[in-house]
């Protein structure tokens, strides 16, 4: 295999829009929030098969103590976030509109440590995926996919590269900035971790350059006598939205592009969230699992912006009252960064595993125009970091036109909102290419079951 | 919390752009065309403007009220088609006819084909070629410019345009700060260029288009063996390459598509320029254009990232 090299400086990518950075927390020492007197646990805090819960109503739990999971392969275990009573069972609609059942615990405020909680031992790279998937954790940057299944890369794909991703680039959102900043060790022991039982001696800190201090704190530790092979390298990238895609980010830091449906090992490439890597490491140092985690709390409506520890599970309300309220009444409550986050309805849902942020914004920050007729400025183009047509496409979906959207590539839309962010006529592109994908993945059943009908006969 | 919350898909938050700030730049690099216009013609032209201008904007409105839609004359667009059509148009025009051209811009052209974004040609481009065919001695009527050189003069009140006038007549300079014969809008250079220039910082147009335009152009008139410099300077070249070729809605929004837009566009103007019995050819060049943009754009979408063409007889 020929001698790996790291870029000198990034790769061009094409598109983004600078959208403001508004990162008011970033100067910001994390606070740790304290048991709320409920936590409710939903079965699904992560992409694929939801979890079942194994303890009954009524029983007593300990925190960290496994209180639900699932043999699916693509799944990951759910652990009490405080020590209480097993309240409830019930079911509660999440951001997305589903409903799920979610667990609610009642906490005795002892936050008292599960006895089972030991180190895992880890020799192998069986061991690390097991103790991964027992670890809870998913992908803490937003997307919630199981590490477990991340990590176990199929025989077939040759992986030379490690990729961390603390591009952060949506708005305001800092807590991957705070980790960095709090737990640098943990960032580097967690990619040595990683690194070594999978192999790989490549690592690429892909960061965008509107973080000297995150960068100057990493590359402190990155050139010592941790590394003494070299092999982990940070790389500024420009600040610029969406640096922080997966796909983007590949291209940046190596030049490499993911196929077309593919996955990021079809590249070559693991990508990694820092939180999920500084998770990992002290997991295996403490063996307590993914029961707590950092979240950015601002928004022009919030009094006191600050990123917050808090358990997996404390309602959204709890948080922001901790962090002092609101100063104003929101406009809108985003879960999520500002151009991918989903709009909630309320403040009475609950922190979830990947949720990386609440931003409480004023109709000052995120006004709502009523679209006008495109004037074919083609700006969306020159936005797409895709190299999509957004006009295109989005005239597609309005038509329900299959063939078109099929012709523009729909399908390699990653929805990261640039052009509808861009356009200068307000128009819901990616809301209505997000229509189109689903009218595709309906044509696509449907033909499915056409066919399999035909057969029968 | 008693307050009810918004909720929308993502993104939620909004660029700075508007469909009327982008007007509105454009109006702005318009401006020294219309001030050179005034300075040259004398304030004559400043009516014309106003009153091209002003109907342009009233047909708007009485337009999109017939056909019961929301007015959309708060975007200014029509005040851009109205200016540009009165650029296009000589000084000493009947009012009337100016007003005519504004009906076929407006109503025949934008709105019937359903408003803004919506028309396959250009509205002030098709609005000049349609009063050209149907008024072609007072839409060819130049009378003399502010210093014109004298021997330009064909008699008292008339004057030869650049591309009329015998070899010689005028030199780099007069077509420079517009010292010949023209329609208003088109006589200084140095007016068009100062324009074209703030539209390209301010982001509004790419530069693709008028630079292939005038590169094309200029290759051309070395071809034919026109001289290049007299060419790109002369007639309403700078005018169309800058302000109609590069229109939104009427010029391919690929990459490419813009350059073959812009090649065939330098092309057609010097063709016609050479060897019709007009004297001009950029506003039919860029009308002919403006119908083969579908297609254009058809055979240019760019190659989305990660997109690998099929292999002839690879596996499925």
């Amino acid at each position: 295999m020929a001698e790996l090299s790291f870029p000198k400086r990034p790769y061009r990518t094409k598109g983004g829009v600078h959208a403001p950075h508004n990162k008011h927390t970033a100067h910001k020492e994390s606070v740790v929030m304290p048991a709320p007197a409920m936590v409710a646990l939903p079965m699904t805090q992560h992409i694929g098969v939801p979890c079942k819960p194994i303890v009954k109503v009524g029983e007593t739990v300990d925190v960290g103590q496994q209180i639900a999971g699932s043999d699916a392969f693509v799944s990951a275990p759910i652990h009490a976030s405080v020590s209480g009573k097993v309240k409830k069972i019930d079911k509660i609609t999440m951001p997305d509109g589903s409903r799920v059942d979610a667990i609610f615990i009642e906490s005795d405020g002892e936050m008292r440590l599960s006895p089972e909680i030991k180190p895992p031992k880890v020799d192998s790279l069986s061991d690390l995926l097991t103790a991964v998937r027992n670890s809870g954790l998913v992908g803490l940057g937003g997307a919630g996919f199981p590490a477990s299944v991340k990590l176990n890369i199929p025989a077939d794909k040759n992986v030379d590269t490690l990729i961390i991703n603390v591009a952060e680039c949506e708005p305001y959102i800092t807590s991957d900035h705070r980790e960095i900043l709090e737990n640098s060790w943990d960032v580097v022991s967690g990619i040595i971790t990683v690194k070594e039982f999978l192999d790989i001696h490549r690592v690429i800190i892909g960061i965008e350059d509107n973080k000297p201090d995150a960068i100057k704190a990493l590359r402190e530790i990155a050139d010592s006598s941790v590394d003494p092979k070299d092999e982990i390298r940070v790389l500024p990238i420009k600040a610029s939205y969406p640096q922080g895609a997966e796909k983007i980010l590949i291209k940046a830091c190596t030049g490499r592009e993911v196929p077309v449906g593919g996955l990021p090992s079809d590249a070559g490439c693991l990508v990694m969230n820092v939180g999920s890597i500084a998770f990992l490491a002290r997991y295996l140092k403490t063996g307590i699992p993914l029961i707590s985690r950092r979240l950015t709390v601002d928004g022009g409506c919030i009094a006191n912006p600050v990123n917050v520890i808090a358990p997996i599970g404390t309602p959204i309300k709890d948080v922001i009252e901790f962090v002092g309220g609101y100063k104003e009444p929101p406009y809108k409550l985003i879960m999520g960064g500002p151009m991918m986050g989903i709009s909630l309805p309320n403040d009475e849902l609950f922190i979830l595993k990947q949720n990386n942020a609440i931003l409480a914004l004023s109709e000052k920050e995120a006004r709502d125009y009523t679209p006008s007729a495109c004037i074919r400025c083609g700006k969306c183009l020159d936005a797409c970091p895709m190299r999509l047509q957004p006009l295109e496409l989005a005239n597609a979906a309005n038509r329900g036109d299959i063939d078109g959207l099929n012709f523009y590539h729909a399908m390699n839309c990653m929805e990261c909102g640039c052009c509808s962010f861009i356009c200068p006529a307000k128009r819901h592109l990616v809301q209505n290419i997000r229509l189109g994908k689903a009218l595709m993945q309906k044509a696509k059943r449907e033909a499915i079951a056409a066919k399999d009908k035909g057969g029968k006969k | 919390m008693d307050a009810k919350l918004h909720v929308s898909p993502s993104p939620h938050l909004k660029g700075n752009l508007s469909t009327r700030g982008i007007m509105l730049d454009v109006i702005i690099a318009l401006c020294p065309a219309a001030i050179a216009a005034c300075v040259i013609f004398g304030l004559r032209s400043l009516v014309l403007i106003a009153v091209c201008v002003a109907t342009c904007v009233l047909l708007e409105y009485i337009s999109r009220k017939i056909m019961k839609r929301d007015t959309t004359i708060g975007d200014l667009s029509a005040v851009v088609t109205g200016l540009l059509l009165a650029l296009n148009l000589p000084v000493d025009i009947n009012p009337l006819i100016a007003m005519f051209g504004c009906l076929i811009a407006i109503v025949v052209v934008k709105q019937m084909f359903g408003g803004i974004g919506m028309n396959f040609v250009n509205p002030a481009l098709a609005a000049r070629i349609v009063l050209l065919v149907s008024f072609p001695s007072a839409m060819m009527h130049w009378v003399p410019a502010l210093g014109a050189p004298q021997a330009a003069a064909i008699d008292a009140t008339t004057a030869a345009t650049p591309l009329a006038a015998a070899p010689g007549v005028y030199s780099y300079v007069d077509l420079l700060i517009g010292r010949c014969g023209g329609s208003i809008g088109e006589v200084c250079a140095a007016a068009l260029i100062l324009g074209g220039v703030y539209l390209v910082i301010r982001r509004v147009i790419s530069p693709i288009i008028p630079c292939v335009y005038l590169g094309t152009a200029a290759v051309m008139s070395l071809i034919v063996g026109l001289d290049p410099l007299y060419q790109l300077l002369s007639g309403g070249l700078l005018l169309g390459a800058i302000f109609m070729a590069t229109d939104y809605t009427t010029s391919p929004v690929t990459k490419w598509g813009k350059v073959i837009f812009a090649v065939g566009c330098g092309f057609f103007s010097i063709l016609l320029r050479a060897y019709s019995n007009m004297p001009e050819g950029v506003s039919f060049s860029i009308l002919l254009m403006n119908i083969l943009v579908p297609l254009i754009e058809r055979a240019t979408v760019p190659r989305t990232l990660g997109f690998v063409k099929k292999k002839k007889g690879a596996e499925k």
